[in-house]
């Protein structure tokens, strides 16, 4: 369970592209900022961003190709300047770090994995995941002990010796998440690590990252253009449009209460039963004696389908507790899969 | 319309400049000339008499480079050509003996083995076979000798050009502002002709084989930064990314990560600084280097015609052999079948240079006992001198009314009308309508680049000179054009014919430039008309496969939509693809332009009135200053002509997109 402490946020964070978007920035009120800022031809990336991402958590960021969240990954591990704004990383403004510092919080405490994998082509996989530990000045022998291990983490023992052109590309992708936990970061940047591979091997490295992330704990922004991959794999998302952050909640939330027509739009496709949780569309508790089994508050709807058709009678609504707070009847369950719609917010 | 004022403008201009007593409108006045050839002249007998940094004066400091370098020359020339040796001048006891011919051609043949052994292609051998085949017939042919001269000169060169190349090229990537500085001194080494730099080397390095090793990199190098900046710029963002995420120092992202990983783009440098230093050999010959190029420039100052293609095919041969081997290594990117290679026990990987080694020993004592092992011996030698000798004499006595009269034909009806329309045109006018047509295409930029450039030309008293290389540029390029764009479009379009025609523009752009004069000359004895004639023949290759590329990257859907239309083959040739291909093709003009100035320096030799000439008389005479002004403007030209065809194709691909 993620706790509540923040361990990397950002605040009000902008990213303009252009000439001289500093002075523009700071010289220029917020009401006509926008116009001036496309009177001087720049191009914002994002725009005022707030993020607070929690230990422990997978948060993930979505939004279509030129919403921003690519720009707002690469800001949030600084690969890029920010414009304005500031980035607080275990209580310190990441932005105040310098050259130096910034190698060594790269070197022990972050690490990236890429859309298109990013390996070197010089290189073998043992080579590869070991990489970022030879730049750190770690012992070949050393370095090649701990590059194992995490091999054997990713399943891709045996291929230690393999060149990335040898692999697949769902295998160049374990190499590429080998390689980015090689340090035993804290964080984990991962961006749209699965696009680019076909449908069924995208599921399958799905399942291996939530997998993973059972053992290991990780803090984790997650950047993906699919909804669905969000849904199964976020513990909190953040939709982007247009470099701004629309909305920020978990799926249940975003499908109850859209912030607005563009997240309604895109929650509407979305499968109701696989995001909505027993709790939210649960009556009133009754009788012991009209009820035929349980069900616990925080059960997706999906996933109890099946045992509330077979019953005869609604199931009661356990807390986490044990204690019952509602039931859930057939109807009820019928309606959510099979339209959804009106039962938003009920 | 203002051709036909041009046209009527170059036929009268002289008649009316004089009775309007304005003739320094044809003939910019002596007065007015500024006196830049001297200063230039001037300012390098001070760098080399009386400059100094205090301690040592600017001479010693050259010569002292030139002593650095000579070292590692030495130690390839004698490893490969005159043994080592103690002991001075005629006294001088050879201790160890070069590398015995035998031992070269083995160590070619693994080589050759070496670079294809990691692709898993049927015909791994045949690389090897050629490389030795092509090693053998410097042997037999009796061009061993100059070979290996030649050779250890280039041993030490490409090395130098590559590694230079590199280290700029980083430093261009690193910083682009000094990418921006030194991208148009690129361009200007590229297009000045090399002879033009020959005088000050001279000065500053002396006579001999390490001025022209420096003459070669300096001439090599050029490309090799171009396309490590390309290289590098080229490797995926996501790469960069990673390299800082890795926690990598910025040392490290240069040399652990973008390096490595430009690689494979970076092979095609190495390739590139091999042919050029190859290119550079007869060249180079006229400051002091020996070997194969020395050969062909003696042999071309006596005319001896067979000695010069024996030894001009014999630079061919090692520029082909050489070319295979680095193109070989440059394709075997794919890093995985080295894996499989890796994987093999030790006695059967390094089989090869265990081979190598044992023949360099075995023939090298041998060569104690049995003189041939050292030494081809002369009497297995074939010589083909005679028999070039005899068939261009046989063709000079039963084709001379036929290649004269086709000489005569061209030059009644088409050179020397053009060269009268050019020479005619009056200065003033060629300025303005440089200035015209460069602000149609680019702007005020490119108008004011125009202007500037050709003004120079014309203060520094070169306007008729300058006429002249325009008129034999553009000729020749014409004429390449006409034969290029066409042989271009049956190749794309036919398979056999490509397969033919491209071979045959491999071999072309392979032979150093120098190759081509001899079989003109021997045909069309010297003038301007011999002189084209290698021009379009140097300069016909890139007309060729940008015509070919042009066709080929047509995107096939809009071919398919041309098809369901109902084009005819011929429709769809005139109506669809060419249209599309013309900035391609423009493009390929282009490199066919500056080949062809490249190419017009060296026709100096065969007796041409231009700015060659010029550059030419200036390094037999040692003038720097003479032969610098006439290689800037050479490279004004150049510059001038490249920059509004490029303009000219940018402008037309805007239209299509």
């Amino acid at each position: 369970m993620p706790s509540q402490s923040v361990k990397l946020s950002c605040k009000n964070i902008w990213k303009v592209f252009g000439g001289n978007a500093e002075k523009i920035m700071n010289e220029t009120n917020s009401e006509n900022l926008d116009e001036t800022l496309k009177e001087q031809g720049c191009v914002v990336g994002v725009r005022q961003a707030n993020i607070e991402i929690y230990e422990g958590e997978i948060f993930v960021i979505m939004g279509l190709s030129g919403s921003g969240k690519s720009t707002l990954v690469r800001l949030l591990s600084r690969l890029i300047e920010p414009t304005a704004g500031e980035i607080i990383f275990d209580g310190k403004n990441l932005l105040d770090a310098t050259e130096e510092e910034m190698i060594e919080i790269r070197r022990h405490k972050m690490g990236m994995v890429f859309q298109h994998f990013a390996l070197l082509p010089h290189l073998t996989v043992l080579g590869n995941v070991a990489f970022p530990l030879e730049v750190q000045g770690v012992s070949k022998v050393e370095r090649e002990k701990q590059a194992r291990q995490v091999i054997e983490l990713v399943g891709l023992k045996g291929r230690e010796n393999y060149y990335p052109s040898e692999l697949s590309g769902g295998q160049q992708q374990r190499v590429g998440i080998a390689r980015s936990l090689a340090v035993e970061p804290e964080l984990w940047f991962l961006d749209e690590p699965f696009s680019a591979l076909d449908p069924l091997i995208r599921r399958e490295m799905q399942d291996e990252f939530l997998r993973l992330q059972n053992v290991l704990h990780k803090t984790i922004t997650f950047i993906t253009h699919d909804f669905d991959e969000a849904i199964r794999l976020a513990d909190r998302i953040a939709i982007m449009k247009d470099g701004r952050v629309v909305q920020i909640g978990t799926a249940e939330e975003l499908v109850l209460n859209p912030a607005d027509a563009y997240v309604e739009e895109f929650t509407s496709h979305v499968s109701k039963a696989k995001v909505l949780t027993v709790g939210s569309v649960m009556a009133a508790p009754l009788n012991a004696n009209d009820v035929a089994g349980h069900v616990s508050v925080k059960d997706l709807i999906a996933d109890v389908a099946v045992k509330v058709e077979a019953a005869d009678k609604p199931l009661a609504v356990l807390d986490a507790n044990g204690e019952v707070v509602g039931s859930l009847s057939r109807d009820k369950v019928i309606s959510v899969l099979v339209a959804g719609e009106g039962y938003a917010g009920d | 319309m203002l051709f036909f004022a041009s046209l009527i403008l170059a036929a009268n201009a002289k008649g009316w400049s004089k009775i309007l007593g304005m003739k320094w409108v044809m003939k910019y006045p002596a007065g007015w000339r500024l006196p830049l050839k001297s200063h230039i002249t001037n300012g390098m007998e001070w760098l080399v008499e009386e400059a100094s940094f205090g301690l040592f004066t600017f001479k010693e400091f050259t010569r002292g480079i030139a002593y650095l370098l000579e070292l590692p020359l030495d130690f390839a020339t004698a490893i490969f050509s005159t043994g080592f040796r103690s002991g001075l001048g005629n006294e001088a006891v050879q201790v160890l003996p070069p590398i015995s011919w035998i031992a070269v051609i083995i160590i070619v043949f693994a080589i050759g083995h070496f670079a294809r052994a990691m692709k898993l292609t049927p015909a791994k051998m045949s690389l090897a076979i050629f490389a030795m085949l092509c090693f053998l017939y410097l042997a037999v042919f009796g061009q061993w000798e100059s070979s290996m001269i030649t050779l250890s000169s280039i041993v030490i060169a490409v090395p130098m050009g590559v590694i230079g190349g590199v280290l700029i090229g980083t430093c261009g990537y690193r910083w682009p502002k000094f990418e921006k500085a030194i991208s148009p001194l690129l361009d200007l080494m590229q297009t000045m002709p090399i002879f033009a730099y020959l005088v000050p080397i001279l000065f500053l390095f002396g006579f001999g084989p390490v001025a022209a090793m420096i003459a070669t990199v300096i001439y090599a190098m050029p490309p090799m930064v171009r396309i490590t900046i390309m290289a590098l710029k080229n490797v995926p963002s996501e790469i960069v990314d990673f390299g800082y995420m890795a926690g990598c120092t910025r040392r490290q992202l240069m040399w652990k990560v973008l390096v490595p990983s430009a690689a494979p783009g970076l092979m095609v440098g190495v390739n590139q600084v091999i042919m050029l230093s190859l290119n550079m050999v007869i060249i180079a010959s006229m400051i002091g280097a020996g070997g194969l190029g020395y050969d062909v420039l003696t042999s071309l100052r006596r005319l001896d015609i067979g000695g010069g293609l024996e030894a001009g095919v014999a630079i061919v041969v090692l520029a082909i052999a050489l070319d295979r081997l680095s193109q070989a290594f440059a394709e075997q990117n794919d890093m995985a079948l080295v894996h499989h290679h890796a994987q093999k026990p030790f006695l059967k990987r390094h089989q090869w240079s265990l081979i190598s080694g044992a023949a360099i020993l075995f023939f090298g004592i041998g060569g104690y006992v049995v003189d041939a092992f050292q030494i081809y011996p002369e009497s297995w030698e074939v010589t083909t001198a005679s028999f070039w000798e005899a068939s261009v004499k046989y063709l000079n006595v039963n084709f001379y009314d036929q290649f004269e009269a086709l000489k005569t034909a061209l030059l009644t009806t088409f050179m020397i009308p053009v060269k009268r329309f050019l020479l005619g045109l009056p200065w003033p006018w060629v300025c303005v309508m440089l200035a015209l047509i460069g602000w149609q295409l680019g702007g005020w930029r490119l108008s004011l680049l125009c202007v500037v450039l050709s003004l120079f030309i014309v203060v520094t008293g070169q306007w008729q000179k300058a006429m002249i290389t325009v008129y034999l540029c553009s000729i020749s390029v014409v004429i390449a054009g006409l034969i290029g764009v066409p042989l271009g479009i049956l190749a794309a379009e036919k398979p056999t014919a490509n397969r033919i025609i491209q071979g045959a523009i491999d071999t072309l752009q392979t032979l150093p430039s120098f190759v081509y004069l001899i079989p003109v000359v021997m045909l069309f004895r010297v003038g301007d008309f011999a002189a084209m004639i290698a021009v379009v023949l140097y300069a016909l290759a890139p007309a060729v496969r940008y015509t070919i590329h042009g066709l080929r990257q047509i995107d096939p859907s809009l071919i398919e939509a041309g098809i369901v239309s109902g084009c005819t083959k011929r429709q769809l040739l005139w109506k669809v693809k060419l249209p599309i291909a013309v900035p391609e093709i423009l493009l390929g003009m282009n490199q066919t332009v500056m080949l062809a100035i490249s190419m017009l320096v060296i026709t100096a030799l065969v007796g041409t009135r231009d700015l060659g000439q010029e550059v030419y008389i200036a390094l037999t005479k040692a003038d720097t200053g003479r032969g610098l002004i006439a290689g800037l403007s050479i490279a004004f030209i150049a510059i001038i002509a490249d920059r509004l065809i490029n303009a000219g194709a940018k402008k037309l691909r805007q239209r299509h997109h």
